[in-house]
């Protein structure tokens, strides 16, 4: 079923068209890859269907409710996450408390339940301890759980990103350049995390440049260039689309 | 270990609390006295500062708000005791409720600045004002029958501090006290997991607002007398150079820089070498444009890193599956 | 209507002095992302410095003038190089707290020497009598030096190369070290011109009233006020903001009440604040 719908999603700054009347849509446990030049637009299409800026015409569904224009926390709590372009992370506090944190949307004790103690803050605790040490095991960072999240090595630092947007149940993951600045090995890790992801049966929609990833990983791809979408579909068929080789020049290898 | 060598200390400390008056003049019980309830503002501050990022410099002002809800309660409206006291917190908490519903939307320096705008705003109000503030004689604070003496105010101002240390932690080590150190960490990215930080950094000022509600009304109680004074911005400014100094973003570190510095102050004004008195504040000055610059994270906040240094070069090896420590923040 | 019009000319004057103030701090801010709050007892310093310069040195109010400019200009640039630089990349808040400490030294410090009240003299002590309107003419002299002034600035960074290279770094400061801008010279210049400003508004002001330690005090936070309405940066913010204010509070003063003078701007701060976050206009930021 459809769980994530674009139409005619436009963004601008001044006179900049960043986003040109985009529309997609995007199925449930398939994995769909935003790809083009950079600035073509990719991480601010993100940055709209996650709430953290405006559109300024077009509509976004997801689950079939109309989410246009939510602030991100709301989109995050109807089960959105992201990771962004630059690691955003809480550096200085250690691995285990950026988990706990990516859980918080979940849980509910509030001022009442901690002075007083109930057996909600109890229980809810336990259940977030229990939910960071799946999602440690899960992206493999058991070793640096109590590091601060700024001191591990860089890949780590995209591995408990994605992590972190884990720790929510989200039904829908955007992951934007999740490899990026990162060597070929880990590059591997990080895709067979994904692979990982996807077969928990959440919905994965990445933004990547590297092309292995994307022809490993994808289902469908959407190409943006300008701001527009210039193609979509099948990996293969979106490679060999001439539009999209000219906007790469000639850089797509299958 | 560790655990027990920090609460057989803080035992030892309450010992030596509760033992002060039997060990040193009357006069330095009132000191300690006012100290601890500057202590009490201090923790207040650190909620809203150390753990949720927010410079607030209304706390002077709310602070003086404490003391006089507590003031004209107790001795105009001629409430009990017990009811004075609480009451007076949640018209704190209240009146920190309207100045933090518009002020929260901006962040940093301007958060800052539109709280001292506050600060001021109240100031004037008490100084011109001269049916609430009780004019040129002040208000008066009566003071219960139980607490008549010296030491008694003393061990309830002690149990206060304590009391307010108390919910402090359960605060501070709980799913709401990380919340609250996410958005200071890093707000963009708590809304992006769900958080609503707007809500979020209101709750952590009300609640600190309360607690420094509490903080004035023990002023008042231990003076006995108030007058406009007590609003004044400068106090926003000591609350602020007492964290800073101890150490924001910890528990111990405002009772110190609060107790040490408040006890500094007066020691500085008793030994009263002439010029002193004045010059005393141009002495903070200064050591709170050193601390921000050479150790922003305080006494105890440097010294906590400097453990942590120290304990990394002693342990070279990582251990596997760490992840028992995990209860060490959600305890 | 002549009383109204005495009341606009002093409102005109007051909001002289404010955009004078709040130029220095805009341009601060803009260029170099510091909250500078230590900018009015700065201004406090000028005010002091004219009294010695004037009554105890017997100089002559303009060359005290000129005097004052370029002293604050220097002790604006130490500002800069002792109590910021060395907080540069740290969160803004943090040089926030920088200039607190700042002004508690500076303000207990003059309060320790010389407690009480003083005032200088008026230049030209004559009162001006013209269209209905009544006006000292030390009013007018604010309101021309700072029109001069102003006009003075606006040449300096639109017409100058130095000037260019301040909006360059204004703009993108890494772009412009790259272009071989030297960023740390643009940061004392700066300061050097906003100190020199407030030393301006000192100076002006100074014969009107009095000259107290805490007389820097509540200026900075209407300067602020004033920046974050206008925007943060924006020349053109601060000064509709600054006259904007003085007039405001002119009339409040004479219409409505003068013991609650100071608050008129901080409650017209609040209600903005709580409709649009982001001030009015869009500055750099």
């Amino acid at each position: 079923m459809t769980l994530l719908r674009v139409e005619g999603l436009t963004r601008l700054f001044g006179g900049l068209v960043a986003v040109n009347k985009v529309d997609f849509a995007l199925d449930e446990g398939k994995i769909l890859a935003i790809i083009g030049p950079n600035g073509a637009g990719k991480s601010t299409l993100f940055n709209l269907i996650g709430g953290t800026m405006p559109p300024s015409s077009g509509k976004i569904f997801f689950n079939g409710n109309d989410i246009t224009g939510w602030k991100p926390y709301k989109v995050a709590r109807e089960g959105i996450t992201r990771t962004f372009q630059t690691t955003a992370l809480f550096e200085e506090l250690p691995v285990y408390v950026n988990l706990v944190i990516g859980r918080r949307m979940r849980t509910r004790s509030g001022l009442w339940d901690i002075i007083l103690h109930t057996p909600r803050q109890k229980r809810e605790k336990n259940e977030t301890t229990a939910k960071v040490l799946e999602v440690l095991e899960f992206t493999g960072l058991g070793q640096y759980a109590n590091d601060p999240a700024g001191s591990i090595p860089q890949e780590a630092q995209k591995r408990l990103a994605i992590g972190v947007a884990l720790m929510g149940d989200p039904r829908l993951l955007l992951l934007d350049e999740p490899t990026g600045g990162v060597g070929m090995e880990e590059t591997d890790n990080i895709i067979a995390l994904i692979d990982r992801i996807r077969a928990k049966g959440i919905t994965v929609c990445v933004i990547e440049h590297k092309m292995r990833m994307i022809m490993s990983l994808a289902d469908r791809i959407v190409v943006l260039n300008f701001g527009v979408k210039i193609a979509e579909g099948e990996p293969q068929g979106v490679c060999d689309d001439p539009a999209v080789i000219e906007a790469y020049l000639g850089e797509c290898i299958a | 270990m560790a655990k027990y060598t920090k609460a057989g200390v803080l035992v030892l400390l309450l010992g030596l609390a509760v033992a002060m008056p039997w060990m040193t003049s009357k006069y330095n019980v009132r000191i300690l006295t006012l100290a601890m309830a500057w202590a009490i503002a201090t923790l207040s501050l650190n909620l809203i500062l150390g753990y949720t990022g927010q410079a607030s410099l209304a706390h002077g002002a709310l602070m003086g708000i404490g003391a006089y809800s507590f003031g004209i309660l107790a001795q105009r409206v001629g409430l009990n005791f017990w009811l004075a006291l609480p009451l007076a917190c949640l018209i704190t908490a209240f009146i920190g409720l309207l100045i933090g519903l518009p002020s929260l939307r901006t962040k940093g320096p301007y958060f800052a600045i539109v709280t001292l705008c506050f600060n001021v705003i109240v100031y004037k109000v008490f100084d011109n004002w001269k049916w609430l503030s009780g004019g040129i004689q002040g208000q008066p604070v009566p003071q219960p029958v139980f607490l008549q003496q010296r030491w008694a105010r003393y061990y309830f101002v002690l149990g206060c501090l304590v009391l307010t240390l108390i919910i402090m932690r359960f605060i501070v080590k709980s799913l709401l006290g990380v919340t609250f150190m996410s958005i200071r960490s890093n707000e963009n990215l708590a809304e992006a997991v769900g958080i609503n930080s707007f809500r979020n950094k209101l709750l952590s000022f009300v609640v600190s607002c309360f607690f420094v509600g509490l903080a004035g009304s023990m002023l008042a109680l231990e003076n006995g007398q108030l007058d406009p004074t007590i609003t004044m911005q400068f106090n926003s400014f000591y609350i602020l150079i007492f964290l800073l100094i101890g150490g924001a973003a910890t528990l111990s570190g405002p009772v110190i820089g609060a107790m040490g510095l408040y006890w500094l102050l007066d020691y500085m004004k008793k030994i009263g070498i002439k010029g002193i008195e004045e010059f005393r504040y141009l002495f903070f000055g200064l050591i709170l444009i050193v601390v921000i610059i050479y150790m922003p994270r305080g006494i105890v906040g440097g010294a906590k890193q400097f453990w942590e240094w120290a304990k990394a070069r002693y342990n070279k090896r990582k251990t596997e599956g760490n992840t028992g420590k995990t209860e060490e923040v959600l305890e | 209507m002549s009383f109204f019009l005495n009341q606009l000319v002093i409102g005109i004057q007051l909001g002289s002095q404010y955009v004078m103030v709040a130029l220095g701090l805009t341009l601060i801010f803009g260029i170099l992302d510091i909250s500078h709050f230590a900018h009015g007892h700065l201004y406090m310093i000028g005010a002091y410095l004219l009294y010695i310069v004037m009554v105890l040195g017997g100089i002559n109010y303009w060359v005290a003038f000129i005097i004052c400019m370029a002293a604050l200009a220097v002790a604006g640039v130490l500002v800069e190089r002792v109590v910021y630089r060395p907080l540069r990349g740290q969160p803004q808040i943090n040089t926030f707290i920088a200039a607190i400490g700042l002004i508690l030294v500076l303000e207990t410090l003059v309060r320790g020497i010389q407690p009480n009240a003083l005032s200088v003299s008026k230049p030209i002590d004559k009162t001006l009598q013209f269209a209905g309107i009544t006006m000292e003419a030390q009013r007018l002299i604010v309101i021309v030096g700072a029109i001069v002034l102003i006009i003075l600035l606006q040449l300096f960074i639109k017409r100058t190369r130095l000037g260019t290279a301040i909006e360059a770094v204004a703009q993108d400061r890494e772009g412009a070290s790259l272009v071989g801008i030297n960023v740390n010279h643009i940061s004392a210049l700066t300061f050097a011109i906003a100190t020199a400003l407030a030393a301006a508004a000192a100076v002006f002001m100074a014969p009107l009233g009095f000259i107290s330690p805490e007389m820097g005090s509540v200026l900075i936070l209407k300067a602020f006020v004033i920046v974050v309405i206008g925007g943060l940066g924006s020349m053109k913010g601060a000064i509709v903001g600054g006259y904007l204010l003085g007039i405001i509070e002119a009339m409040a003063i004479a219409y409505i009440s003068s013991a609650y003078k100071d608050v008129f701007a901080f409650a017209v701060l609040i209600i903005i604040l709580a409709i649009r976050p982001t001030g009015l206009f869009r500055g750099r930021d």
